[in-house]
C-alpha cells in the first residue's frame, strides 16, 4: 500500500505543483502511517522529487504520451495505482489533472474530490476540506470508497521538504488503441508568457483602462514582475483581451501569491475567482470599489498615473534585491 | 445528430453564499436558482446545431421538482424535449450514474455538458459519464464543430489551445468560448409559450451509490480591513517587508 502522486511536467520539466502535490501526498503518507510513490510521464529528470519526501519514482517514457491524452494518461496512473495497491491518489487542480481525474475515478471506481485546501482530517473515514461555490466556502467531504482520489488546490499547501531515499524504477504502462482514438492536430501555446495557472504573480486590468489600448502598461508591470496578466469579465466581453485572460467565477481561478487588480471594481463573481491568491492590491479611483473590502493593500488613485510609477520604482527595487 | 445537454440547477453567480442547519445543508432562502453558466454556452451551441444541421436537442437535469423552472428556461430557450431524473443530485459520480442511463436508453451521440458547476466545481462529472458511456471526451471545450461522426473540438490548456479530431459518440464539457457572451439567448415570449407545452418527462433514478458525502460547510474567515497607501513606495515597502511576495 502506499499514496500515489502524478507528478505533471512540461516539455520534460516537473512543475512546481508537482512538488507541492509530493509534499501534500507526503503529508498523507504519514498519517496512514505509510510511503509516496510518484509517477511521472517523460520526465527528463525526477531527482527533485526526493526533496519533497517520494520514496519511489515510477517513470514513464513513451514518445506516443509527448502530448497530453487524457484517456492514455488516466490508464498509465490506473495501472501504476493497481501495482502500488495505492489506496490514495494525489493530483493537482491543472487544467491536465481535471481532465483525467473523472477517467481515472471510474477505472479505479474511486470516489474524487477537487480543489482540496488541506491535509485529511482523519483518514478513516477519510475527510477532506475543498473549496465550493467558486471559493465562496468550503465543504467538509467524506470519500467513501476504498481508492481515494483527491486533487490539491493550487498554491493551498505549499512546498515542504522532507527529503527522502528515493527508487527510480522505469514504468511502462499497457496502452492500447483506444488510448489514441483522438488526434491532436495543433496546439497554439505562447511559451514566452508566464500562464495564469503556473504564476506567482498576477497583474489584472478592468474596464477603468478605458480601451485595449491601454494594455501597454499593464504588461509592462507583468514583465517587470514576472507575472501573467488577466483581465475581469467585462474586458474580456467587450473583445479587449481573449477569453483566456477572464479570470472569475465563469472565467479561470486565480490562486497566485499576488493578485494586483487595476481599475477593478470588483464585482462578486471577480472576487470569487480570485479569493485563493494570498495577497491582493487593488489600484482604483473610486474609494467605494468593493474591491477595496477585498483587498490587503489599497491605493485611491488613477491608474494612469501609478501604475507606469510602480513600474519604474518595481524595476529600481529589482535591480537593487537582485 | 441527437444531442443531450445536462443542465445543472445553480444558485444565480450575485448569490451571497450561507447555510442553515448546523453548516449542513446551503441556504436557499432568497437564493434565485439559474442554468448553470457553463451550461448555457453549451446549451447556445447546440441550438446552433438544431438550426444549422437539423439536430434534436434534448435537456436533462439530475434533482427534485424545485429544478423544473430552470428546465423550462432551457425550453424557452429552444431545446425540444427536457428530462429530470428524480432523484437529489448528491456527488458528481452518482449523477453521471443516472446521466449515463438517461444517455444510453434515450441514444444519444453528443453530450454537452459545462466544465463544472459553479456551486460545488466538482467538474467531475462530463468525464465520468464519457467513461461510462464508452465515448470519447473533450474537457474545458471552446470549440466545437460536427460533420457526421466526425467531430473537431477545440480545447482551452493552460496558456493556450489545442486543436483535436475525434469521432461520436462524444461528451464535452464546455464553457465560454464554445460560444460567446454575445450568442447567448434571453427567451422571448413565444419561446416562454411554447416552452410550456413542450414535454418535461420526470424519469426515476436507477439505482446508484454516492461515493462522496458533504458532512458539513463553512464560510471563509473574515478578512481584515485593507491597509491604504499613499504612494507606489510605500506599496513596494509593504510587498517585500510585511506580505513577503515581491
Amino acid at each position: 500500500m502506499s499514496v500515489l502522486v502524478y507528478t505533471e511536467s512540461e516539455e520534460g520539466v516537473i512543475k512546481k505543483i508537482a512538488l507541492e502535490a509530493v509534499s501534500y501526498a507526503k503529508g498523507i503518507a504519514d498519517q496512514m502511517g505509510t510511503s509516496v510513490t510518484a509517477i511521472s510521464i517523460n520526465a527528463n529528470n525526477t531527482s527533485e522529487l526526493a526533496k519533497y519526501g517520494a520514496s519511489k519514482v515510477l517513470e514513464v517514457s513513451d514518445d506516443k504520451l509527448n502530448k497530453f491524452n487524457g484517456e492514455a494518461y488516466a490508464d498509465a496512473i490506473a495501472q501504476a495505482a493497481k501495482n502500488e495497491d495505492a489506496k490514495v491518489i494525489v493530483l493537482t487542480s491543472s487544467a491536465n489533472s481535471k481532465f483525467l481525474a473523472p477517467t481515472l475515478a471510474v477505472d479505479l471506481n474511486a470516489g474524487f474530490v477537487p480543489n482540496v485546501v488541506a491535509l485529511p482530517e482523519r483518514t478513516s473515514p477519510f475527510k477532506v476540506k475543498h473549496s465550493v461555490f467558486t471559493n465562496k466556502a468550503f465543504a467538509h467531504t467524506e470519500i467513501k470508497t476504498e481508492v481515494k482520489i483527491v486533487g490539491l488546490g493550487k498554491n493551498t499547501f505549499g512546498l515542504k521538504e522532507s527529503e527522502t531515499s528515493m527508487s527510480n524504477e522505469a514504468f511502462s504502462p499497457n496502452l492500447d488503441a483506444h488510448d489514441f482514438d483522438m488526434e491532436i492536430v495543433s496546439v497554439d501555446k505562447a511559451t514566452d508568457q508566464v500562464t495564469i495557472a503556473d504564476a506567482e504573480i498576477v497583474v489584472s486590468a478592468g474596464r477603468g483602462l478605458k480601451g485595449p489600448e491601454n494594455w501597454g502598461m499593464i504588461e509592462d508591470l507583468a514583465n517587470t514582475l514576472g507575472a501573467a496578466t488577466a483581465c475581469s469579465k467585462p474586458v474580456s466581453d467587450m473583445g479587449w483581451r481573449p477569453h483566456s485572460e477572464h479570470v472569475g467565477q465563469t472565467g479561470k481561478p486565480v490562486a497566485s501569491n499576488l493578485y494586483i487588480a487595476i481599475g477593478i471594481s470588483g464585482a462578486i463573481q471577480h472576487l470569487a475567482g480570485i479569493n485563493s491568491s494570498k495577497v491582493k492590491v487593488v489600484i482604483n479611483n473610486d474609494p467605494e470599489a468593493p474591491f477595496f473590502k477585498a483587498a490587503d493593500y489599497g491605493i485611491v488613485g488613477d491608474a494612469f498615473e501609478i501604475v507606469p510609477q510602480l513600474n519604474e520604482k518595481l524595476k529600481a527595487f529589482k535591480a537593487q534585491n537582485n | 445528430m441527437k444531442i443531450l445537454v445536462c443542465i445543472s440547477h445553480v444558485p444565480d453567480t450575485t448569490s451571497k453564499i450561507n447555510f442553515t442547519d448546523g453548516d449542513t445543508k446551503f441556504d436557499t432562502n432568497g437564493v434565485q436558482f439559474v442554468i448553470n453558466p457553463n451550461d448555457e454556452f453549451g446549451l447556445t451551441r447546440a441550438m446552433w446545431f438544431k438550426e444549422k444541421q437539423g439536430a434534436v436537442v434534448h435537456v436533462v437535469n439530475v434533482g427534485g421538482p424545485e429544478t423544473e423552472p430552470t428546465l423550462r428556461k432551457a425550453l424557452a430557450i429552444g431545446a425540444d424535449e427536457a428530462i429530470r431524473v428524480n432523484t437529489p443530485a448528491t456527488d458528481g459520480f452518482s449523477v453521471a450514474k443516472q446521466l449515463a442511463n438517461v444517455v444510453k436508453e434515450g441514444g444519444y451521440n453528443l453530450v454537452i455538458a459545462g466544465r463544472e458547476s459553479i456551486d460545488y466545481n466538482g467538474g467531475m462529472m462530463p468525464g465520468i459519464l464519457a467513461k461510462l458511456t464508452g465515448s470519447n471526451f473533450v474537457n474545458t471545450c471552446i470549440g466545437l464543430e460536427v460533420d457526421g461522426d466526425k467531430a473537431t473540438v477545440i480545447r482551452e490548456i493552460d496558456g493556450g489551445k489545442e486543436t483535436l479530431k475525434t469521432s461520436l459518440p462524444l461528451v464535452v464539457g464546455g464553457q465560454k468560448g464554445i460560444v460567446e457572451e454575445s450568442d447567448l439567448r434571453i427567451p422571448n415570449m413565444r419561446g416562454i409559450m411554447q416552452a410550456r407545452t413542450k414535454p418535461l418527462t420526470v424519469k426515476e433514478p436507477v439505482d446508484a451509490s454516492a461515493e462522496t458525502a458533504t458532512v458539513s460547510f463553512e464560510k471563509p474567515a473574515p478578512k481584515g480591513q485593507v491597509k491604504l497607501v499613499d504612494n507606489v513606495d510605500q506599496l513596494i515597502d509593504l510587498l517585500h517587508n510585511e506580505a513577503k511576495v515581491i
